[in-house]
């Protein structure tokens, strides 16, 4: 059968019954989730509007844009943001980036790869709030972790790191918890890159590093937009490593939009500014996500 | 000079050698998890940090004693599998559709699918548990499957897109030439393909159910709890805990460990277009 | 077929549905501290006792609880039936009728028993909320072996100043001792809880009579300005973000020479399985500076059962048991003297048996006694609560101090910033409660 391709997408020159299925096939999803954030969203604009404190029931007069205000003027505000950018782009460069090579690494056989590959997964597999714990007490510990030991034995002072380093620990963690996720994505797609095309490569006399460059990373530029995509939107939100280890300080330093949500709504209970303050992330959120698909968009939808 | 085959195995050995060294320093906080399990208290905040040292099992006994696993356990089962199971359908038949039936709209779907989860989760309490409670659905099964199948789709929805769109179109049309139905066609042509992806996107559901915390802790109480309460309950409390925390979460991420090493084969499995063709 | 056996199906089938019906289930919220997970583990007599109220656990660390709990009752969400609250939420929950107030207690439960500060801590308006299920204040724990090879003497109850001197002459970091531990992590329960006795000590308080923070005065900036200094020159590395926890595993594995906190730590450092110490520690009250008021805290941990709750006998009957005289005496029997739940009643500390077998027991009840959260301050306040001030909004300033507080004692920012931060923010916040225009 002659279909012609066209540019914008094969679904013009279909045949009429096939577009309507499109449609049907992708509606259940759009509905449930149209209406999965319709409502809650309309909610926390509502109450993002009044004053709303779950201590104070009956309270609930009209205030307009105070919450935000309030939100946006507290110290921390200008911390928080920055640190929550910080605290995103620093994964998403360490775990893209680890996960790449260490996808190629693991692509050739060798001896116990199965294994290999199951380990390198597995921190994805522990709660957070249990990796944050093993990672403060018995790992970073000045005085009795893993790492003020290597340092001890070394004869050199142990790092007391979430004192002096409170960020690049909390970074540490995080990143030790996704560098799984983009290996998991990134090793399966490479799985599906032509064994063929290498050897033809190869053929050609082209070293493993021109092929690294040519051929493997323009194969895995659309599963690595979707690791920075999910990622970005899961480190948005990190909250439970922060809470667990250093509880937003010292001072600011690893306060991000989410714990300053916390520590300044929810543990008064005030829902006015905690509703707010969500609004707030997502504005944040949709900036960067914008910013994010500008750079990578167009890898997203092209034809494979 | 050595040969290509010789020094083709050496960097193999050499590759080799690196990759398990890298897996056994990302592995290395996990199995330092599992050797405090089988310390006593004292021994796990030791200093300096004890690679050896008397085993013992008092830790797991004590999560014996105290607590029920298995009902916690099967929570976790039913809520993770059963919201994998939901959204998969979902995303599936979403996924085909976006990635075979492309549209202006497409891309911008996409995105906004992805935009349901910018709200920080502290930041929608209040109205979630507002709803929960109007709804009946506080401390049920039910309830959390519904609200992580809403959370997991717009990932899974991505993933599927992603594998699917590595499939050319001709071999859809070869099917449909056959006079296979659109369902016949996502069954027995495009999910067979897709193997590999379609595993890693349940084992991701999957992952990102069962170690949910907020949620888990947030919207129930006793009957629907799953693991992840059973872990909360044994971290910090008053007193040294290391140890106990240790095997419980042991006990908590074994079954999904389990899962993902039985499954991995599946991952992994290469994608061969020539039989393809 | 038989003709008795559709008569007795019929039968079974409804004893079995009256006896479901029958079975009422109490779920209770609680900390998975080491008393009430021993309250979980011995509730399995009272089931036998009570064949007709099933028990259901939630068990959280204290602050994923709070959470939980407070969402719960201000939403009428009535997932619980029975909640472990403290001191700090009984006086503001009582308040708004979200509990139930207890009445009606059998006499064999001896409510004069009861500990009067705790009992009064507990109450609104004279009407009782909550029945404690333990209490605790804070106090000083010290290496009496490391004071006798150094010819110290640590008095009943010294001061700050004496503290320093004593950190000073037993701080030996290359032997991995430190002279002080203090906690130091942020938060509204954990620095915040002993840097405010240690301000009280100082002749500080949180507010002045017209709710306006003072931070900006003398006796915060002494207070704070000792702290930095005391803990940053003779604690342990890692102090900002040791907190109760933390400090109890340094000064159980021998690391600390001085520490100051809560009373139930006592029955911790004591105990032979879990410290390393056991039998080398003194005790003596928390210390004071120029005053003697607030200088140990006072916080309990009770059993309350919420407005919305549909099964509050069930659930006051449980309450009642396991703040007995009785579940007393069946710790005792099974896990030893020393495990009774401490500070709620005064007949603990009549039994010769338990003073002698507890160590700290003295100094927690003197410690106790003297706890009077309606006079806490030098200078007259308009709050109550010793190391907390009872209102709902202290809960997340006093976080957001507790990080400036650990910000100082980290280096990272000067006690003057770190106390103009907190006044500023304080302020702030006070005026959007609208105690303060």
């Amino acid at each position: 059968m002659a279909i012609s391709k066209t540019e914008t997408g094969v679904g013009k020159v279909r045949r009429p019954g096939k577009s309507r299925i499109g449609l049907a096939m992708v509606s259940p999803s759009v509905v449930v989730l149209l209406v999965w954030m319709a409502v809650p969203l309309a909610m926390t604009l509502y109450f993002s509007l009044i004053r709303y404190n779950l201590l104070y029931p009956g309270d609930n007069e009209f205030v307009g844009l105070e919450n935000f205000h309030f939100f946006l003027t507290d110290a921390g505000f200008a911390a928080g943001a920055w640190n929550t950018l910080v605290l995103v782009l620093s994964v998403l460069v360490i775990s893209v980036v680890s996960g790449v090579l260490i996808a190629v690494l693991v692509d050739t056989p060798f001896f116990g790869r199965g294994l290999v590959r199951v380990m390198l997964i597995s921190p994805f597999f522990i709660m957070p709030t249990v990796s944050a714990l093993v990672w403060k007490n018995l790992i970073l510990h000045p005085v009795s972790g893993v790492l003020a030991a290597i340092w001890r034995f070394f004869g050199a002072e142990p790092i007391d790191w979430f004192t002096t380093y409170p960020m690049e620990a909390i970074i540490m963690i995080v990143a030790w918890q996704w560098i799984p996720f983009a290996v998991l994505l990134l090793m399966t797609a490479i799985q599906s890159l032509d064994q063929e095309q290498k050897d033809a490569a190869r053929l050609d006399g082209a070293g493993p590093l021109a092929i690294f460059w040519y051929i493997t990373l323009p194969h895995l530029a659309r599963p690595i937009a979707v690791v920075v995509m999910i990622e970005t939107i899961f480190l948005l939100s990190i909250f439970a490593e922060i809470f667990t280890t250093t509880g937003g300080g010292p001072g600011y330093e690893t306060t991000n939009l989410a714990f300053l949500i916390y520590s300044q709504a929810l543990l008064q209970f005030d829902v006015g500014m905690a509703s707010a303050g969500g609004l707030i992330a997502v504005v944040i959120a949709n900036i960067a996500a914008f910013i994010l698909v500008r750079m990578i968009g167009k890898t997203l939808t092209d034809k494979a | 000079m050595m040969t290509l085959k010789q020094s083709r195995r050496l960097q193999t050995l050499l590759l080799g050698t690196l990759a398990w060294l890298v897996a056994l320093i990302i592995f290395f906080p996990i199995f330092w998890m599992l050797l405090t399990s089988f310390k006593t208290e004292i021994d796990a905040f030791a200093s300096p940090p004890q690679l050896f040292f008397t085993p013992t099992l008092e830790n797991y006994a004590e999560i014996d004693q105290r607590s029920d696993y298995f009902h916690y356990a099967w929570n976790s089962v039913v809520v993770s599998f059963g919201s994998t199971f939901l959204g998969m359908l979902l995303a599936v038949s979403a996924a085909y559709s976006m990635a075979f039936f492309e549209t202006k709209r497409t891309k911008n779907t996409l995105l906004w699918m992805l935009s349901t989860k910018m709200l920080p989760p502290v930041g929608v309490l209040v109205p979630i548990y507002l709803l929960f409670k109007d709804f009946g659905l506080l401390d049920t099964r039910l309830g959390l499957v519904i609200i992580y199948t809403l959370i997991n789709l717009p990932i899974m929805v991505w993933m599927m897109y992603t594998y699917f769109k590595e499939i050319p179109k001709d071999i859809l049309e070869a099917a449909r030439l056959d006079g296979a139905s659109a369902a016949q066609e996502i069954y027995r042509v495009l999910l067979p393909i897709c193997k590999g992806g379609l595993a890693s996107t349940i084992l991701l559901s999957l992952i990102l159910s069962w170690n949910e915390a907020f949620w888990s802790l947030n919207l129930t109480a006793s009957s629907a709890a799953p693991l992840t309460a059973l872990v909360a309950s044994y971290s910090s409390p008053e007193g040294l805990f290391w140890a106990k925390l240790s095997a419980v979460s042991t006990l908590a991420c074994a079954p999904i460990l389990v899962f993902g090493w039985v499954s991995q084969k599946q991952l992994v499995r290469g994608l061969s277009f020539g039989a393809v063709k | 077929m038989d003709k008795r056996l559709i008569p007795t199906l019929m039968a079974t089938a409804i004893t079995f549905s009256v006896a479901a019906q029958a079975a009422t289930t109490v779920t209770i919220g609680t900390v998975n501290n080491g008393d009430m997970i021993r309250m979980q583990e011995l509730s399995g007599e009272f089931e036998k006792t009570h064949p007709d109220i099933q028990l259901d656990w939630v068990v959280l660390e204290e602050n994923v609880l709070r959470q939980r709990l407070t969402t719960d009752i201000a939403t009428k969400g009535g997932q619980f039936d029975l909640m472990t609250i403290g001191l700090y939420e009984t006086g503001i929950w009582g308040d708004r009728g979200w509990l139930t107030p207890i009445e009606n207690l059998p006499d064999s439960y001896d409510l004069g028993d009861i500990l009067p500060s705790v009992r009064e801590g507990l109450s609104v308006q004279g009407k009782l909320y909550a029945l404690p299920f333990y209490a605790e204040s804070s106090m000083t724990y010290y290496r009496a072996d490391l004071f006798e090879e150094a010819g110290l003497e640590m008095p009943e109850q010294p001061t700050w100043e004496q503290m320093r001197e004593f950190a000073k002459v037993l701080h030996k970091p290359g032997q991995e001792q430190y002279g002080m531990c203090l906690r130091g992590k942020a938060g509204w329960g954990e620095n915040m809880a002993l840097v405010t006795t240690l301000a009280n000590a100082f002749g500080a308080r949180w507010f002045d009579e017209q709710w306006r923070p003072e931070f900006s005065g003398s006796e915060w900036r002494n207070a704070l300005t000792f702290y930095v200094d005391l803990l940053g020159n003779y604690g342990p590395p890692g102090a900002s973000s040791n907190g109760f926890n933390e400090n109890l595993a340094l000064f159980n594995s021998g690391k600390c020479a001085l520490w100051v906190d809560a009373t139930v730590a006592g029955s911790f450092v004591t105990d032979t399985s879990q410290s390393q110490v056991a039998d080398k520690v003194g005790f003596a009250l928390a210390p004071k500076q120029v005053t003697e008021k607030g200088a140990g805290w006072l916080w309990s941990w009770a059993l309350a059962v919420p407005a919305t709750s549909d099964a509050k006998e069930a659930a006051l009957a449980f309450a009642t048991w396991a703040t007995s005289k009785e579940y007393a005496a069946l710790v005792e029997q099974k896990y030893g003297i020393t495990a009774i739940p401490p500070g709620t009643r005064l007949s603990t500390y009549d039994n010769e048996a338990y003073m002698t077998a507890a160590p700290f027991a003295e100094s927690t009840l003197k410690s106790l006694k003297r706890a009077d959260p309606n006079d806490s301050t030098l200078k007259p306040s308009p709050y109550t609560g010793i190391q907390l001030v009872s209102i709902p909004e202290f809960q997340s300033i006093a976080t957001q101090v507790g990080k400036m507080v650990a910000g100082a004692l980290a280096g990272q920012m000067t006690v003057e910033q770190s106390l103009k931060q907190s006044q500023s923010l304080t302020e702030r916040e006070m005026k959007r409660a609208r105690y303060i225009k």
